[in-house]
Protein backbone atom coordinates (compact mmCIF):
# COMPACT_ATOMS: atom_id res chain seq x y z
CA UNK A 1 0.00 0.00 0.00
CA UNK A 2 1.30 3.22 -1.00
CA UNK A 3 2.21 6.25 1.57
CA UNK A 4 0.63 9.15 2.66
CA UNK A 5 2.11 12.55 1.35
CA UNK A 6 2.91 13.19 5.12
CA UNK A 7 4.93 10.15 5.82
CA UNK A 8 6.49 10.50 2.11
CA UNK A 9 7.44 14.04 3.53
CA UNK A 10 6.55 15.20 0.28
CA UNK A 11 6.55 18.72 -0.21
CA UNK A 12 2.86 19.00 -1.10
CA UNK A 13 2.54 17.64 2.63
CA UNK A 14 1.99 20.67 3.83
CA UNK A 15 -0.07 23.71 3.79
CA UNK A 16 2.32 25.87 2.83
CA UNK A 17 3.75 23.69 -0.04
CA UNK A 18 0.47 23.49 -1.71
CA UNK A 19 -0.67 27.15 -1.00
CA UNK A 20 2.56 28.31 -2.62
CA UNK A 21 1.91 26.35 -6.12
CA UNK A 22 -2.08 27.69 -5.76
CA UNK A 23 -1.44 31.30 -5.11
CA UNK A 24 1.21 31.14 -7.88
CA UNK A 25 -1.44 32.05 -10.43
CA UNK A 26 -0.04 34.40 -12.68
CA UNK A 27 2.53 32.56 -13.72
CA UNK A 28 -0.49 30.30 -15.42
CA UNK A 29 -2.45 33.28 -16.14
CA UNK A 30 -5.25 33.03 -14.51
CA UNK A 31 -7.39 35.27 -12.65
CA UNK A 32 -7.86 35.32 -9.06
CA UNK A 33 -10.82 33.81 -7.14
CA UNK A 34 -11.64 36.39 -5.08
CA UNK A 35 -12.12 39.04 -7.75
CA UNK A 36 -14.41 36.67 -9.37
CA UNK A 37 -16.40 36.80 -6.91
CA UNK A 38 -15.68 41.18 -6.27
CA UNK A 39 -17.03 41.13 -9.80
CA UNK A 40 -20.39 39.08 -8.96
CA UNK A 41 -21.35 42.06 -6.06
CA UNK A 42 -19.69 39.93 -2.88
CA UNK A 43 -16.23 42.08 -1.44
CA UNK A 44 -16.79 39.13 0.83
CA UNK A 45 -18.19 36.04 1.05
CA UNK A 46 -20.69 35.57 3.48
CA UNK A 47 -22.43 32.84 5.55
CA UNK A 48 -26.03 31.89 4.39
CA UNK A 49 -26.51 30.26 7.73
CA UNK A 50 -25.04 26.87 8.70
CA UNK A 51 -27.24 24.18 8.39
CA UNK A 52 -24.69 21.56 8.48
CA UNK A 53 -21.95 20.62 11.06
CA UNK A 54 -19.37 19.08 9.01
CA UNK A 55 -16.60 16.45 11.44
CA UNK A 56 -13.28 15.20 10.30
CA UNK A 57 -12.68 12.45 13.35
CA UNK A 58 -9.66 11.89 12.26
CA UNK A 59 -7.09 11.07 9.12
CA UNK A 60 -6.58 7.54 10.04
CA UNK A 61 -7.80 5.09 6.70
CA UNK A 62 -7.80 1.23 5.74
CA UNK A 63 -7.24 2.80 2.24
CA UNK A 64 -4.78 4.57 0.40
CA UNK A 65 -6.95 6.62 -2.34
CA UNK A 66 -4.47 8.47 -5.47
CA UNK A 67 -6.94 11.56 -4.92
CA UNK A 68 -7.44 11.91 -1.24
CA UNK A 69 -7.47 15.52 -0.29
CA UNK A 70 -6.93 14.27 3.40
CA UNK A 71 -3.60 12.34 2.53
CA UNK A 72 -5.33 9.53 4.92
CA UNK A 73 -4.35 6.21 5.11
CA UNK A 74 -3.00 3.61 7.50
CA UNK A 75 -0.03 5.77 8.26
CA UNK A 76 -1.89 8.64 9.93
CA UNK A 77 -2.27 8.98 13.10
CA UNK A 78 -4.26 11.98 13.82
CA UNK A 79 -7.80 10.68 15.78
CA UNK A 80 -10.37 13.53 17.52
CA UNK A 81 -10.75 12.93 21.31
CA UNK A 82 -13.41 12.09 22.90
CA UNK A 83 -13.42 15.47 24.89
CA UNK A 84 -12.97 17.04 21.67
CA UNK A 85 -16.02 15.45 20.58
CA UNK A 86 -17.76 16.36 23.77
CA UNK A 87 -17.13 19.97 23.05
CA UNK A 88 -18.60 19.41 19.03
CA UNK A 89 -21.56 18.26 20.99
CA UNK A 90 -22.15 20.84 23.93
CA UNK A 91 -21.19 23.58 20.72
CA UNK A 92 -24.28 22.71 18.82
CA UNK A 93 -26.50 20.75 21.49
CA UNK A 94 -28.64 24.43 21.37
CA UNK A 95 -28.13 25.76 17.63
CA UNK A 96 -30.21 25.26 14.70
CA UNK A 97 -27.47 22.95 13.19
CA UNK A 98 -29.85 19.98 12.41
CA UNK A 99 -27.17 17.88 10.55
CA UNK A 100 -23.64 16.85 11.44
CA UNK A 101 -21.51 15.20 9.15
CA UNK A 102 -18.86 12.86 10.11
CA UNK A 103 -15.80 11.96 7.79
CA UNK A 104 -12.58 11.91 7.89
CA UNK A 105 -10.22 9.47 6.84
CA UNK A 106 -12.22 6.20 7.44
CA UNK A 107 -14.35 8.07 10.54
CA UNK A 108 -15.71 4.19 12.02
CA UNK A 109 -11.56 3.79 13.17
CA UNK A 110 -12.00 6.36 15.62
CA UNK A 111 -12.53 4.37 18.63
CA UNK A 112 -15.04 6.77 19.85
CA UNK A 113 -16.82 6.86 16.79
CA UNK A 114 -20.40 5.09 17.86
CA UNK A 115 -20.41 7.02 21.10
CA UNK A 116 -20.31 9.97 19.32
CA UNK A 117 -23.05 9.13 16.72
CA UNK A 118 -24.86 7.99 19.88
CA UNK A 119 -24.54 10.73 21.62
CA UNK A 120 -25.47 12.80 18.60
CA UNK A 121 -28.31 10.90 18.25
CA UNK A 122 -29.60 11.43 22.20
CA UNK A 123 -29.09 15.40 21.14
CA UNK A 124 -31.88 14.72 18.24
CA UNK A 125 -29.02 15.60 15.31
CA UNK A 126 -29.44 13.80 12.08
CA UNK A 127 -26.27 12.08 11.13
CA UNK A 128 -24.58 11.63 7.70
CA UNK A 129 -21.31 9.24 7.85
CA UNK A 130 -19.01 9.35 5.04
CA UNK A 131 -18.31 5.68 4.73
CA UNK A 132 -15.65 4.31 2.66
CA UNK A 133 -17.35 0.92 2.03
CA UNK A 134 -14.44 -1.43 2.46
CA UNK A 135 -13.93 -0.27 6.32
CA UNK A 136 -17.23 -3.01 6.84
CA UNK A 137 -15.36 -5.84 5.54
CA UNK A 138 -11.74 -5.03 6.87
CA UNK A 139 -11.93 -6.28 10.19
CA UNK A 140 -14.62 -8.45 12.33
CA UNK A 141 -14.77 -5.89 14.34
CA UNK A 142 -16.28 -3.41 11.74
CA UNK A 143 -18.68 -6.11 9.93
CA UNK A 144 -22.39 -5.05 12.16
CA UNK A 145 -21.73 -1.59 10.91
CA UNK A 146 -24.33 -1.79 9.05
CA UNK A 147 -26.84 -2.38 11.29
CA UNK A 148 -25.07 0.24 13.79
CA UNK A 149 -25.84 2.42 10.99
CA UNK A 150 -29.55 1.36 10.61
CA UNK A 151 -30.34 1.67 14.51
CA UNK A 152 -29.60 5.08 14.54
CA UNK A 153 -31.22 6.16 10.79
CA UNK A 154 -27.62 7.19 9.36
CA UNK A 155 -27.02 8.80 6.45
CA UNK A 156 -24.55 6.58 4.65
CA UNK A 157 -22.84 8.30 2.01
CA UNK A 158 -20.42 6.29 -0.04
CA UNK A 159 -17.69 7.26 -2.54
CA UNK A 160 -17.89 4.74 -5.68
CA UNK A 161 -15.96 6.64 -8.31
CA UNK A 162 -17.08 4.24 -10.91
CA UNK A 163 -19.02 0.82 -12.07
CA UNK A 164 -15.91 -1.20 -13.32
CA UNK A 165 -13.03 -2.34 -11.04
CA UNK A 166 -10.22 -0.96 -13.30
CA UNK A 167 -11.21 2.92 -13.05
CA UNK A 168 -12.43 2.53 -8.85
CA UNK A 169 -9.28 0.57 -8.47
CA UNK A 170 -6.68 2.95 -10.06
CA UNK A 171 -8.20 5.52 -7.61
CA UNK A 172 -9.07 3.79 -4.44
CA UNK A 173 -6.80 0.77 -4.44
CA UNK A 174 -6.44 -2.95 -5.83
CA UNK A 175 -9.20 -4.96 -4.91
CA UNK A 176 -11.98 -1.83 -3.65
CA UNK A 177 -14.13 -2.27 -6.14
CA UNK A 178 -15.22 -6.17 -5.25
CA UNK A 179 -14.91 -5.18 -1.72
CA UNK A 180 -17.04 -1.90 -2.06
CA UNK A 181 -19.64 -4.06 -4.66
CA UNK A 182 -19.80 -6.77 -1.45
CA UNK A 183 -20.22 -3.97 1.33
CA UNK A 184 -23.12 -2.23 -0.76
CA UNK A 185 -24.90 -5.47 -1.34
CA UNK A 186 -24.92 -6.25 2.52
CA UNK A 187 -25.81 -2.49 2.92
CA UNK A 188 -28.73 -2.94 1.39
CA UNK A 189 -29.54 -6.18 2.91
CA UNK A 190 -30.05 -4.17 6.06
CA UNK A 191 -32.34 -2.37 4.51
CA UNK A 192 -30.11 0.86 2.70
CA UNK A 193 -31.37 2.16 -0.16
CA UNK A 194 -34.37 0.65 -0.98
CA UNK A 195 -37.53 2.66 -2.25
CA UNK A 196 -39.79 1.82 0.26
CA UNK A 197 -37.23 2.32 3.10
CA UNK A 198 -36.20 5.73 5.13
CA UNK A 199 -32.56 4.55 5.23
CA UNK A 200 -31.01 6.16 3.09
CA UNK A 201 -27.82 5.63 1.01
CA UNK A 202 -26.08 7.70 -1.17
CA UNK A 203 -23.08 7.24 -3.22
CA UNK A 204 -20.75 9.81 -4.29
CA UNK A 205 -19.00 10.07 -8.24
CA UNK A 206 -15.74 12.11 -8.42
CA UNK A 207 -13.77 11.94 -11.62
CA UNK A 208 -10.62 9.02 -11.69
CA UNK A 209 -8.88 11.55 -13.36
CA UNK A 210 -7.92 15.57 -14.44
CA UNK A 211 -11.45 15.96 -15.63
CA UNK A 212 -14.52 17.36 -14.55
CA UNK A 213 -17.83 15.21 -13.69
CA UNK A 214 -20.38 15.18 -16.62
CA UNK A 215 -24.21 15.77 -15.61
CA UNK A 216 -25.26 14.07 -12.23
CA UNK A 217 -28.82 12.82 -13.06
CA UNK A 218 -26.91 11.02 -16.31
CA UNK A 219 -24.42 9.50 -14.31
CA UNK A 220 -26.92 8.74 -11.74
CA UNK A 221 -28.97 6.43 -14.36
CA UNK A 222 -25.86 5.25 -15.96
CA UNK A 223 -24.83 3.97 -12.05
CA UNK A 224 -28.49 2.99 -11.12
CA UNK A 225 -28.35 0.79 -13.97
CA UNK A 226 -24.92 -0.85 -13.94
CA UNK A 227 -25.09 -1.66 -10.48
CA UNK A 228 -28.28 -3.22 -10.71
CA UNK A 229 -26.00 -5.82 -12.59
CA UNK A 230 -25.23 -6.61 -8.85
CA UNK A 231 -28.69 -6.05 -7.19
CA UNK A 232 -27.81 -2.70 -6.33
CA UNK A 233 -29.94 -0.41 -5.29
CA UNK A 234 -29.22 3.23 -3.52
CA UNK A 235 -30.70 7.03 -3.66
CA UNK A 236 -28.94 9.74 -5.12
CA UNK A 237 -25.66 9.95 -6.69
CA UNK A 238 -23.72 13.05 -6.28
CA UNK A 239 -20.97 14.42 -8.81
CA UNK A 240 -18.40 15.83 -6.98
CA UNK A 241 -15.05 17.25 -8.81
CA UNK A 242 -11.98 16.76 -7.33
CA UNK A 243 -10.31 19.85 -5.94
CA UNK A 244 -6.21 20.99 -6.71
CA UNK A 245 -5.57 20.03 -2.94
CA UNK A 246 -3.32 17.60 -1.59
CA UNK A 247 -3.16 14.06 -3.47
CA UNK A 248 -4.64 15.64 -6.17
CA UNK A 249 -2.97 18.17 -6.61
CA UNK A 250 0.36 16.62 -6.33
CA UNK A 251 -0.70 14.23 -9.35
CA UNK A 252 -2.12 17.50 -11.31
CA UNK A 253 1.45 18.43 -10.60
CA UNK A 254 3.62 15.12 -10.96
CA UNK A 255 1.47 14.77 -14.58
CA UNK A 256 1.91 17.94 -16.26
CA UNK A 257 -2.24 18.58 -15.57
CA UNK A 258 -2.14 21.18 -13.78
CA UNK A 259 -2.00 24.26 -15.62
CA UNK A 260 -4.64 22.53 -18.36
CA UNK A 261 -7.04 21.40 -15.20
CA UNK A 262 -7.33 24.91 -13.58
CA UNK A 263 -7.87 26.39 -16.66
CA UNK A 264 -10.73 24.11 -17.39
CA UNK A 265 -11.84 25.17 -13.86
CA UNK A 266 -11.63 28.68 -14.37
CA UNK A 267 -13.07 28.55 -17.70
CA UNK A 268 -16.00 26.50 -16.66
CA UNK A 269 -16.85 29.12 -13.81
CA UNK A 270 -20.77 29.02 -12.78
CA UNK A 271 -21.65 32.40 -10.97
CA UNK A 272 -24.94 30.47 -10.24
CA UNK A 273 -22.74 27.77 -8.61
CA UNK A 274 -21.01 30.49 -6.81
CA UNK A 275 -23.93 31.89 -5.04
CA UNK A 276 -24.34 28.22 -3.60
CA UNK A 277 -21.17 27.06 -2.47
CA UNK A 278 -21.61 24.80 0.31
CA UNK A 279 -19.00 26.85 2.49
CA UNK A 280 -21.70 29.46 2.76
CA UNK A 281 -23.69 26.87 4.77
CA UNK A 282 -21.22 24.56 6.53
CA UNK A 283 -18.37 24.26 9.33
CA UNK A 284 -15.73 22.09 9.34
CA UNK A 285 -14.27 20.68 12.42
CA UNK A 286 -11.05 19.26 12.64
CA UNK A 287 -9.17 16.42 14.45
CA UNK A 288 -7.79 18.63 16.69
CA UNK A 289 -10.91 20.98 17.07
CA UNK A 290 -10.21 23.35 14.75
CA UNK A 291 -12.62 25.25 12.38
CA UNK A 292 -12.79 26.01 8.72
CA UNK A 293 -15.22 27.23 6.66
CA UNK A 294 -15.05 23.81 4.60
CA UNK A 295 -12.96 20.54 4.64
CA UNK A 296 -10.54 21.98 1.62
CA UNK A 297 -9.27 24.44 4.02
CA UNK A 298 -9.20 22.91 6.74
CA UNK A 299 -6.39 20.45 4.61
CA UNK A 300 -4.81 23.65 3.87
CA UNK A 301 -5.35 24.60 7.70
CA UNK A 302 -6.84 27.93 5.99
CA UNK A 303 -8.57 29.00 9.66
CA UNK A 304 -11.63 30.39 10.01
CA UNK A 305 -12.02 34.06 10.41
CA UNK A 306 -13.56 34.39 14.11
CA UNK A 307 -13.20 32.32 17.41
CA UNK A 308 -11.29 28.99 15.61
CA UNK A 309 -11.73 25.99 18.33
CA UNK A 310 -14.27 24.20 19.11
CA UNK A 311 -13.74 25.27 22.86
CA UNK A 312 -14.49 28.81 22.06
CA UNK A 313 -17.39 27.89 19.55
CA UNK A 314 -19.44 31.36 18.84
CA UNK A 315 -22.53 31.03 16.74
CA UNK A 316 -22.73 34.58 16.07
CA UNK A 317 -19.33 35.66 15.22
CA UNK A 318 -19.72 32.84 12.67
CA UNK A 319 -22.70 33.12 10.84
CA UNK A 320 -21.24 36.67 10.22
CA UNK A 321 -17.73 36.03 8.99
CA UNK A 322 -15.32 36.68 6.17
CA UNK A 323 -14.89 33.15 4.36
CA UNK A 324 -11.83 32.20 3.35
CA UNK A 325 -10.82 32.13 0.06
CA UNK A 326 -8.37 30.52 -3.15
CA UNK A 327 -7.85 29.61 -6.11
CA UNK A 328 -9.04 26.28 -5.15
CA UNK A 329 -12.15 27.50 -4.83
CA UNK A 330 -12.67 27.58 -8.77
CA UNK A 331 -13.37 23.56 -7.85
CA UNK A 332 -16.73 24.07 -6.12
CA UNK A 333 -17.70 26.66 -8.86
CA UNK A 334 -17.26 24.72 -11.92
CA UNK A 335 -20.36 23.61 -13.98
CA UNK A 336 -22.97 23.01 -12.14
CA UNK A 337 -21.22 23.52 -9.04
CA UNK A 338 -19.48 20.85 -6.84
CA UNK A 339 -20.39 20.44 -2.81
CA UNK A 340 -20.36 17.33 -0.04
CA UNK A 341 -23.51 16.82 -1.84
CA UNK A 342 -22.78 17.08 -5.07
CA UNK A 343 -24.18 19.51 -7.63
CA UNK A 344 -25.11 23.02 -6.41
CA UNK A 345 -27.12 24.69 -9.39
CA UNK B 1 6.01 29.59 -36.69
CA UNK B 2 6.27 26.16 -34.88
CA UNK B 3 7.58 22.95 -36.04
CA UNK B 4 5.15 20.93 -35.70
CA UNK B 5 1.70 21.60 -37.99
CA UNK B 6 -0.31 20.72 -34.85
CA UNK B 7 0.03 22.12 -31.71
CA UNK B 8 -2.23 21.02 -28.52
CA UNK B 9 -2.14 24.83 -27.65
CA UNK B 10 -4.21 26.02 -30.77
CA UNK B 11 -7.33 24.21 -29.79
CA UNK B 12 -7.77 26.84 -26.80
CA UNK B 13 -7.90 29.14 -30.09
CA UNK B 14 -10.32 27.71 -32.03
CA UNK B 15 -12.72 30.45 -30.80
CA UNK B 16 -10.39 32.63 -32.38
CA UNK B 17 -11.49 32.16 -36.66
CA UNK B 18 -14.36 34.50 -35.74
CA UNK B 19 -11.96 37.84 -35.53
CA UNK B 20 -11.57 37.13 -39.48
CA UNK B 21 -14.97 36.46 -40.28
CA UNK B 22 -17.32 37.30 -37.38
CA UNK B 23 -21.02 36.39 -38.95
CA UNK B 24 -20.24 32.99 -40.53
CA UNK B 25 -17.70 32.22 -37.50
CA UNK B 26 -20.54 32.75 -35.23
CA UNK B 27 -23.30 31.14 -37.02
CA UNK B 28 -20.96 27.72 -36.86
CA UNK B 29 -20.14 28.23 -33.19
CA UNK B 30 -24.35 28.79 -32.37
CA UNK B 31 -24.80 25.43 -34.75
CA UNK B 32 -22.39 23.51 -33.13
CA UNK B 33 -23.56 24.05 -29.94
CA UNK B 34 -27.16 23.30 -30.96
CA UNK B 35 -25.90 19.66 -32.62
CA UNK B 36 -24.39 18.48 -29.28
CA UNK B 37 -27.36 19.72 -27.12
CA UNK B 38 -29.91 16.73 -25.56
CA UNK B 39 -32.56 16.05 -28.04
CA UNK B 40 -33.47 12.93 -29.87
CA UNK B 41 -30.23 11.88 -29.24
CA UNK B 42 -28.81 12.02 -25.89
CA UNK B 43 -25.44 13.72 -25.10
CA UNK B 44 -23.93 11.29 -24.75
CA UNK B 45 -24.49 9.31 -27.57
CA UNK B 46 -23.54 12.45 -29.64
CA UNK B 47 -20.26 12.35 -27.96
CA UNK B 48 -19.83 9.04 -28.69
CA UNK B 49 -20.41 9.27 -32.45
CA UNK B 50 -18.25 12.68 -31.99
CA UNK B 51 -15.28 10.61 -31.12
CA UNK B 52 -15.78 7.47 -33.89
CA UNK B 53 -15.92 10.74 -36.29
CA UNK B 54 -12.44 12.24 -34.89
CA UNK B 55 -11.11 8.96 -35.85
CA UNK B 56 -12.52 8.68 -39.13
CA UNK B 57 -11.16 12.69 -40.04
CA UNK B 58 -8.02 11.75 -38.25
CA UNK B 59 -7.98 15.05 -36.64
CA UNK B 60 -5.70 15.16 -33.26
CA UNK B 61 -8.28 17.90 -31.83
CA UNK B 62 -11.33 16.60 -32.18
CA UNK B 63 -10.06 13.03 -30.16
CA UNK B 64 -8.05 14.84 -27.48
CA UNK B 65 -11.94 17.10 -26.96
CA UNK B 66 -14.44 14.08 -27.41
CA UNK B 67 -12.17 11.56 -25.28
CA UNK B 68 -12.50 13.91 -22.56
CA UNK B 69 -15.94 14.90 -22.97
CA UNK B 70 -16.69 11.08 -23.47
CA UNK B 71 -15.19 10.99 -20.05
CA UNK B 72 -16.70 13.84 -18.43
CA UNK B 73 -20.06 11.86 -19.82
CA UNK B 74 -19.03 8.30 -17.97
CA UNK B 75 -18.45 6.85 -21.02
CA UNK B 76 -16.16 3.57 -20.13
CA UNK B 77 -13.33 2.74 -22.35
CA UNK B 78 -14.29 -0.60 -23.62
CA UNK B 79 -17.54 1.93 -25.12
CA UNK B 80 -14.69 4.25 -26.21
CA UNK B 81 -12.96 1.56 -28.08
CA UNK B 82 -16.27 0.14 -29.48
CA UNK B 83 -16.88 3.45 -31.11
CA UNK B 84 -13.37 3.41 -32.53
CA UNK B 85 -14.18 -0.21 -33.96
CA UNK B 86 -17.28 1.10 -35.76
CA UNK B 87 -15.30 4.03 -37.52
CA UNK B 88 -12.15 1.11 -38.13
CA UNK B 89 -14.83 -0.98 -39.51
CA UNK B 90 -16.74 1.41 -41.94
CA UNK B 91 -13.23 2.79 -43.15
CA UNK B 92 -12.49 -0.60 -43.95
CA UNK B 93 -15.64 -1.67 -45.75
CA UNK B 94 -15.48 1.47 -47.57
CA UNK B 95 -11.86 0.26 -48.88
CA UNK B 96 -13.14 -3.79 -49.05
CA UNK B 97 -16.32 -2.33 -51.04
CA UNK B 98 -14.41 -1.22 -53.80
CA UNK B 99 -12.71 -4.64 -54.30
CA UNK B 100 -16.21 -5.30 -56.31
CA UNK B 101 -15.27 -2.53 -58.28
CA UNK B 102 -12.06 -4.25 -58.86
CA UNK B 103 -14.12 -7.51 -59.68
CA UNK B 104 -15.86 -6.51 -61.98
CA UNK B 105 -12.89 -4.63 -63.77
CA UNK B 106 -11.06 -7.64 -63.55
CA UNK B 107 -14.00 -10.06 -64.74
CA UNK B 108 -14.38 -7.25 -67.98
CA UNK B 109 -10.94 -7.63 -68.92
CA UNK B 110 -9.92 -10.97 -69.27
CA UNK B 111 -11.27 -13.47 -71.25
Amino acid sequence: MIKSLKRQNHKLATPEGQIDILNDSASIGIPAFDSKLKDMGHPTLKPTSIDIFQVNVGKMCNQVCSHCHVDAGPDRKEIMTRETMQQCIEAIRDTDIKTVDLTGGAPEMNPDFRWFVEELRAVGKEIIVRCNLTIILANPKYNDLPEFFKKHKINVVSSLPYFTAKRTDAQRGDGVFDKSIKALQILNEVGYGKEDSDLQLDLVYNPAGAFLPGDQKTLEDQFKSKLLEYDIVFNNLFAITNLPVSRFLEYLVRSEKYEDYMDELVNAFNPIAAEGVMCRSTLSVGWDGYLYDCDFNQMLELKINAPDHISNFNIGKLSRRDIIVNQHCYGCTAGAGSSCGGTTV
Amino acid sequence: MKDSYYNREDLKKFGDITEWQKELGDKFFDYYGSVFKESALTAREKSLIALAVSHAVQCPYCIEAYTSDCLKKGVDEEQMMEAVHVTAAIKSGAALVHGVQMMNQVNDKLM
